[in-house]
């Protein structure tokens, strides 16, 4: 398929990927004014239709120097999380009036709706350390109402730490996405588990959603991998590399520490649990050859729900079901994308061709994001980049391009971003965690090299 | 005192071996001697001379009675002894197995006899018992080598089935070696596919091995996908070097 081949099929496929994925009742919506380009734009995450919206430096109450420090965490995180949720047009602070609103009826709303700010919306409030307890008070006005522009007021009270100042500002963004998203609930309060390369080891460790706060969760010294959080956010299954192979390992997020999960023989890896919490699907070849298996979280009541000849790896349930698996199976030479139902009835190959690996399903339950290599092959050139596909019609748009070698999608628990592994210059230690829009757009790194296989955490 | 003689024995032995071949260079010699230097020779026959070993082989440590006869000879020497009586006999203790080579000497010619004390080495100390045999690390990688894998397959090649056809006639030779079958990957593809791709491949090992006669519960066969690489070059011949099943002593 020729470049402009694909990009028309990137066109017809837009319609699709765009409504469903980012439904935003307040915003919506009308043409897609696609640029001829090689990335896609979604018309909620550029342009006119996004919701211009201003977030006001806040206002100190108080002059001390943990309140100066505090307050520019707070501003910078802020601003970061608003800029980084992808539906909002957001006001540059340096077309920002001079002015420092601390509250209600401190601000001047004209001058934030008139040019060159032109805010719809505004954030605005005070943030001060009295009795050693970060008080913060946020705002959020409609700009254009002027007889009743509050939309709504928060007050957050914390221990004064500058890990709690970012957090408030997490919540508080979270609360401004919730209402001008249309309910769908923001992921500044979400994390990410991945894999930390160390000399020899690899190790599971945890970060902010946009890569604040990194730190180790496990020490076991070994090759951990494939990290999976659970729905309550209590527990990661992950595997790693011991005498007997790799095997599944659950350590306890409350406890600190790990809990037991039954070893059965052979090697089990690429844990993914159910929606309910209850179920986990994995890799086994305890009876021979590689299947995939469905046990509780302890690795009790293990069942095998494939049974094909070759390699069956790196399930991943339907969230929004519960009553499907995604998974990739080489059983017909190359690794492809399958589903079926989880009694594995009903499987169906969706990938076409090429080299397809670690499925993620979306969280509304539509969209499988995948990595694929459409040129694999001895001597091909291809790239392995980063793909989202309508699960009921098997169309496809490609989401990375021309930045090496992509790998581990990962959706954010609001469908609208999706995490992932870069390794730009293909070796292999200079792995990387980037997040993006799942139109493609708004490609960052979260983490320095050394970091891979991300996990969003369900909430 | 048996180190003494392990190191004088392993000289005694080098000594040997040249001096067989400078003796074969003076056979040629001898041959191309024209007919007039021939003359003593009608006069004096050459001396006759035996030597034997008793017993002929010995355990490492043990030691062998020398016993030569001769006759005419007007000197004898046995290669890292030295001169000797003409008739005797000696109690040698050889760390390896040695060839002695003793020359009779007189004004009529040279004779010469050999005999050949063979040392048996146990070849792993450690192991006490008869089928406690391992092998030497080094013997079992000449025997049992690692087999190598086409690109994204886990389908043994001819040369990989020939491989297989030697480990299992070893390993039914040494049926106390346990064996751990590694699997690996190049470093292209999924971190995750490559797992149970390289569980595949050792399994593919296992299978070839029991199905000749090796029995199952001696091989553990254990994954590492492309998590340790042998070679970490974007080539060709370094990927192949990656696709592999690797054959170890499972101690």
């Amino acid at each position: 398929m020729n470049l402009s081949a694909r990009l028309l099929h990137a066109r017809k496929s837009l319609s699709w990927v765009a409504l469903p994925l980012l439904t935003l009742p307040l915003l919506l919506l009308s043409s897609s004014t696609l640029r001829a380009q090689d990335t896609f734009h979604l018309e909620t995450s550029s342009g006119a239709t996004s919701i211009r919206l201003a977030a006001a430096n806040f206002k100190p109450t108080a002059a001390d120097a943990n309140t100066t420090t505090f307050k520019n965490t707070f501003d910078t995180t802020l601003f970061a999380d608003l800029s980084n949720a992808g539906i909002f047009d957001m006001v540059s602070k340096s077309l920002a009036p001079q002015t420092t609103p601390g509250a209600q009826s401190d601000i001047n709303l004209s001058q934030w709706s008139t040019a060159p700010a032109s805010a719809a919306m505004v954030a605005f409030g005070n943030l001060g350390v009295q009795n050693n307890r970060l008080v913060v008070n946020g705002f959020l006005d409609d700009a254009k109402n002027t007889q009743f522009p509050q939309v709504f007021a928060k007050q957050y009270n914390e221990e004064a730490t500058d890990d709690s100042a970012r957090q408030v500002a997490h919540r508080f963004a979270d609360e401004i996405i919730f209402r001008l998203s249309g309910g769908t609930p923001g992921i500044a309060e979400s994390k990410l588990f991945y894999v930390k390369r160390g000399r020899g080891t690899k190790e599971i460790w945890e970060m902010d959603y946009d890569g604040a706060n990194q730190h180790a969760i496990t020490h076991l010294g070994e090759i951990s991998l494939s990290p999976r959080v659970s729905p309550d956010n209590s527990r990661v299954a992950f595997s790693a590399l011991g005498k007997d192979g790799f095997q599944i390992r659950m350590f306890s997020l409350l406890l600190g520490r790990l809990v037991n999960f039954q070893s059965v023989g052979g090697t089990n890896l690429s844990p993914a649990w159910s929606p309910s919490g209850q179920q986990l699907a994995f890799s086994s070849s305890r009876t021979g050859d590689p299947e995939i298996w469905v046990s509780d979280p302890q690795g009790a009541v293990a069942h095998r729900i494939t049974n094909y000849k070759g390699p069956d790896v790196s399930p991943t349930w339907n969230p929004k079901t519960g009553a499907q698996i995604a998974w990739i199976s080489g059983r017909t030479g190359l690794p492809q994308l399958y589903i079926m139902d989880t009694d594995g009835s009903g499987v169906t190959r969706m990938t076409d061709g090429g080299y397809a690996t670690s499925p993620s399903w979306s969280p509304n339950g539509q969209f499988i994001a995948f990595a694929w290599n459409r040129k694999y092959g001895p001597g091909a050139p291809g790239g392995q980049d980063i793909y989202v596909m309508e699960v009921a019609s098997k169309r496809w748009i490609q989401l990375t391009h021309d930045m090496g070698r992509c790998d581990f999608p990962s959706w954010s628990p609001d469908g609208r971003h999706i995490a992932f592994a870069n390794t730009p210059d293909g070796v292999d230690s200079h792995n990387r965690i980037m997040t993006m829009l799942v139109d493609g757009t708004g490609k960052r790194a979260l983490t320095e090299y050394g970091a891979d296989m991300p996990n969003w955490s369900w909430k | 005192m048996n180190t003494h003689h392990s190191k004088f024995w392993n000289k005694a032995a080098l000594v040997a071996t040249l001096a067989l071949l400078a003796a074969s260079g003076c056979h040629k010699k001898h041959a191309a001697t024209p007919p007039a230097a021939m003359a003593p020779e009608a006069t004096t026959p050459p001396p006759t001379a035996s030597i034997t070993a008793d017993p002929a082989a010995i355990d490492l440590g043990q030691s062998v009675v020398l016993n030569w006869r001769t006759s005419n000879a007007t000197s004898v020497s046995i290669d890292g002894i030295g001169e000797v009586p003409v008739n005797g006999t000696q109690t040698v203790s050889p760390a390896s197995s040695t060839n002695f080579h003793l020359v009779a000497k007189n004004a009529g010619g040279t004779t010469e006899a050999n005999v050949r004390v063979t040392v048996r080495v146990p070849e792993v100390p450690a192991a006490p018992s008869d089928n406690g045999d391992m092998g030497s690390d080094a013997m079992f990688h000449a025997k049992v080598p690692d087999i190598f894998f086409g690109y994204d397959s886990f389908d043994l090649t001819p040369e990989a089935d020939s491989s297989i056809s030697s480990a299992a006639a070893y390993l039914t030779a040494h049926p106390a070696i346990k064996i751990l079958i590694g699997g690996y990957c190049d470093d292209r593809g999924s971190a995750e596919y490559n797992i149970t791709l390289g569980e595949n491949r050792a399994n593919a090992a296992k299978t070839a091995l029991v199905s000749a006669g090796v029995t199952g519960n001696r091989i553990r066969v254990v994954s590492y996908g492309k998590e340790k690489q042998f070679c970490s070059e974007e080539t060709e011949s370094c990927w192949q070097q990656n696709r592999r099943g690797q054959f170890s002593i499972d101690r």
